[in-house]
């Protein structure tokens, strides 16, 4: 019966093309109505969305670390949330170095977090480019579970080094921007000055990026190392270098999301990194790993969906939406919104 | 492949320098570590004896048996040389109760490759079935009098379910083997690392549940919600959150004393009867069709689905397995600790877990068990009790137990890099992991492949 065969076919079809796209608009929908019939406003989910724009913009700094990763050697970098942990400690460190309070005059703010954001974009890249040397390199070529546990191990050591830095329990750190600040109002959703904050500082990061990696030779390298690293080698690319590049960029990335996030939560944590970790990673399969707009596209989905849910559902169950998020996506669609058919999907 | 081919040719007795120096070498370690850890002198030098025998005899299979079964008799006796209180007995029952639980990860992650990152979901479930079954939680259980079954005094006059202990862990084996294959279905498509990650999402979820389940009532299960309620009492929740459920229920078989927190050997006995059984499949299990079925699963899943080896089956078969051991010494692990919290349920349980794994040798049933118990002692007893002020010795102004996990994360990073391949380590696997590694040169036509793969 070649017909309703045909019909069943373009049923799953709709569904692996926009399937996804719907689970990921029940949330919003389904509240959005649910307001409208209590207060006949959309106030409530506009403020969920405005929160989750600005938390989304620090999750797509850190997805972009995963999906760069992950394009270029096919490797899940578990330790990239540490390293974006390390980000907030180094700035939350400097801070106090240089004696930065919620009191000093907007000009010194300004330039003390410019430096800051240097300093963080700096230490973490690093960061990332060593974890690289030491824990990946060397099994480059083993079986993938290798490169993976080395990875997670690293990501104990950098847990250690952080509760050895700031203690086992979280820190407040001083409210420098004044986060919580309303800096205008549009028909009851609220602005404040942590969220301008957050969209201001990531966009033009990944306008940066985007532009670095399709424009420069340096991108092409990279974009050429991701195709095929044998024939790029044969091309006269540095295979190692371009490598190390890669976790170097996205290493900066997770840097400045470590700036702006301890600005925006003003606290800091060693197990941040952990959380956010996780959470990117879901930004960047959803996104569709490997492409660095569905990353930006993820992280904002993700943050968004993480507001509602603390909202409404209560914040002790978000990790555990966001994880079944996770499932959903990895297991219907592991090629993600933007992505391609991977080896990894099957 | 020539150093394979050498180590193939050498003969039966391994008595080349390296093994020499090394068994010396394990003699002062293992004396020294016995001194540290309230070991008994007399017993760890015969483990050492053991072992050096099993070693240079190495390709004997009669020396192989003798040893098996002498080790076997040395762990029968081991506790008679120690307090029965506390101290070095303690922590040996632990070690026992994570050698079985390192055994199943085995399955999941040493025979059959699929490497599982979510392993504290089964030992949760296991310990909240002991939880559910094994104490005073459901408070309203049989009309508030409560349920018991097969349990002496005074477990049977409390109220809540109070269910004999060997039947729980039956069930904790059913509810286990039902939790694996369920997380195990969403991965069957995956490939590698993407299964990592699914596994460690669905860990994190169980945790999750397991700390907001006092938030969950029975009665408002959807479809079950009546029969639930009226089973487990009134206002039935699923866990008791961050509370935790406390006291379980102290063992209690037939024929012999009550089990009490005082007495430890019992305990001890119990848990070496859960290794020896654990033990007993994992060697039926690996010498079987079914075991050859994982391995050939973990060298290349393509060629063996073409050689006709049900993907779908084996792969569910050893997360099964694999589970079910982890939920049995969760049923043991509540018991023995006598709380089932939620803040055990933790992803750094699943890499302590599977740091013994590695450790001992991915795939290897003796390299495991080494792995279980010297991390257990490392954990427990090592780290807390004897270096613990070392770094203040030196002059640093922390305590080592805050650094428990960042050792274990140093020796995953170790390992991997240095000796894949564990301690001890299976020959076909130590063949597989070792190909590549050290060779930064991406390229070359085998490797290239394998970098995709």
């Amino acid at each position: 019966m070649p017909l309703r065969r045909n019909t069943w076919d373009r049923v799953r079809g709709y569904i692996g093309e926009y399937g996804l796209i719907a689970v990921l608009l029940i949330m919003p929908v389904v509240y959005g109505i649910q307001d409208l019939s209590d207060d006949g406003s959309l106030a409530r989910l506009g403020n969920n969305i405005v929160d989750g724009l600005s938390n989304g913009a620090i999750w797509a700094l850190v997805a972009l670390g995963y999906t760069l990763v992950y394009g270029i050697i096919e490797l899940i970098n578990f330790a990239h949330g540490e390293v974006f942990m390390i980000g907030s400690l180094v700035s939350a460190g400097f801070f106090g170095t240089i004696g930065l309070t919620a009191a000093s005059g907007v000009g010194g703010l300004v330039l003390g977090l410019l430096v800051t954001l240097i300093l963080a974009m700096l230490a973490s890249g690093a960061l990332n480019v060593m974890i690289e040397r030491v824990a990946y390199r060397p099994l480059r070529n083993a079986p993938k579970l290798a490169p993976l546990i080395t990875a997670i191990g690293f990501s104990f050591i950098l847990q250690n080094v952080g509760i050895l830095w700031i203690s086992g329990s979280p820190r407040g750190i001083p409210d420098l921007i004044r986060a919580q600040k309303e800096l205008f109002n549009i028909a009851g959703v609220s602005i404040s000055q942590g969220d301008v904050l957050a969209i201001a500082a990531a966009v033009p990061l990944v306008f940066l990026l985007t532009t670095f990696i399709s424009q420069s030779r340096l991108g092409r390298a990279m974009r050429a190392t991701a195709q095929d690293p044998e024939a790029a080698r044969l091309m006269g690319i540095n295979v190692d270098t371009t490598i190390s590049l890669t976790f170097l960029l996205g290493g900066i990335m997770a840097g400045a999301a470590g700036l702006i996030y301890a600005l925006y939560q003003t606290t800091i944590w060693f197990l941040q990194g952990f959380q956010a970790g996780l959470i990117a990673f879901t930004a960047a399969v959803m996104g569709g790993i490997g492409n660095l707009w569905g990353a930006v596209l993820g992280g904002v989905i993700i943050g968004i969906i993480q507001q509602i849910s603390d909202n409404r559902i209560g914040g002790q169950w978000t990790p555990a939406i966001v994880f079944a998020y996770l499932v959903l996506v990895m297991v219907f669609r592991p090629q993600g919104l933007l992505g391609e058919q991977t080896r990894e999907a099957g | 492949m020539s150093a394979t081919a050498d180590t193939a040719r050498r003969s039966d007795l391994r008595t080349d320098t390296r093994t020499l120096i090394a068994l010396g070498a394990g003699l002062i370690v293992t004396l020294w570590m016995a001194s540290q850890i309230e070991m008994n002198l007399f017993m760890a030098f015969v483990a050492w004896a053991l072992i050096a025998v099993r070693t240079i005899f190495h390709e004997n299979t009669w020396v192989r048996r003798l040893t098996a079964v002498a080790f076997l008799v040395w762990a029968i006796f081991l506790p008679f040389f120690h307090d029965s209180g506390a101290g070095f007995i303690e922590d040996a029952t632990l070690a026992l109760a994570y050698t079985v639980m390192a055994l199943g990860l085995n399955i999941i992650v040493g025979f059959a490759g699929l490497l599982d990152l979510g392993f504290v979901a089964f030992y949760a479930l296991g310990a909240l079935t002991s939880g559910w079954f094994m104490s005073g939680f459901f408070v309203h259980a049989g009309g508030g009098k409560g349920w018991s079954f097969l349990v002496g005094e005074p477990a049977s006059n409390l109220p809540g379910l109070h269910i004999n202990f060997l039947l729980v862990i039956v069930i904790a084996v059913v509810v286990t083997t039902i939790a694996g294959m369920l997380i195990g279905l969403p991965t069957l498509r995956l490939r590698g690392d993407y299964i990592a990650i699914v596994t460690l999402a669905f860990g994190e979820i169980v945790g999750r549940i397991v700390i907001n389940g006092d938030e969950i009532k029975l009665g408002s299960v959807p479809l079950f919600g009546q029969p639930l309620e009226s089973a487990f009492g009134n206002g039935a929740t699923l866990t008791n959150g961050r509370q935790g459920i406390t006291p379980i229920d102290k063992i209690n078989l037939p024929f012999v004393e009550p089990f009490s927190g005082l007495e430890l050997r019992p305990w001890y006995f119990v848990a070496l009867a859960l290794v020896v059984l654990v033990l007993f499949v994992n060697y039926r299990l690996r010498d079987s069709r079914l075991g050859r079925a994982w391995i050939a699963l973990r060298e290349d899943e393509v060629a063996a689905a073409s050689m006709g080896v049900p993907l779908v089956k084996t792969k569910l078969m050893a997360y099964g397995t694999g589970a079910a051991f982890g939920g049995m010494a969760g049923v043991f692990l509540g018991s023995y600790l006598n709380t089932v919290n939620a803040d055990q349920f933790q992803f750094s349980f699943s890499i302590f877990v599977l740091s013994m794994v590695i450790l001992g040798g991915l795939g290897s049933i003796e390299g495991v068990m080494i792995g279980a118990v010297v991390l257990t002692f490392i954990n427990f007893n090592l780290i807390p009790d004897v270096f613990n002020n070392y770094p203040q010795k030196i002059g640093l102004d922390f305590d080592l137990t805050e650094l428990s996990f960042g050792i274990f994360g140093f020796l995953l990073v170790i390992m991997m890099v240095l000796r894949p391949e564990g301690l001890l380590p299976e020959r076909r696997r130590q063949i597989e992991l070792r190909s590549g590694i050290g060779d930064t040169e991406l390229g070359g036509g085998e490797t290239i492949e394998e970098v995709r793969a």
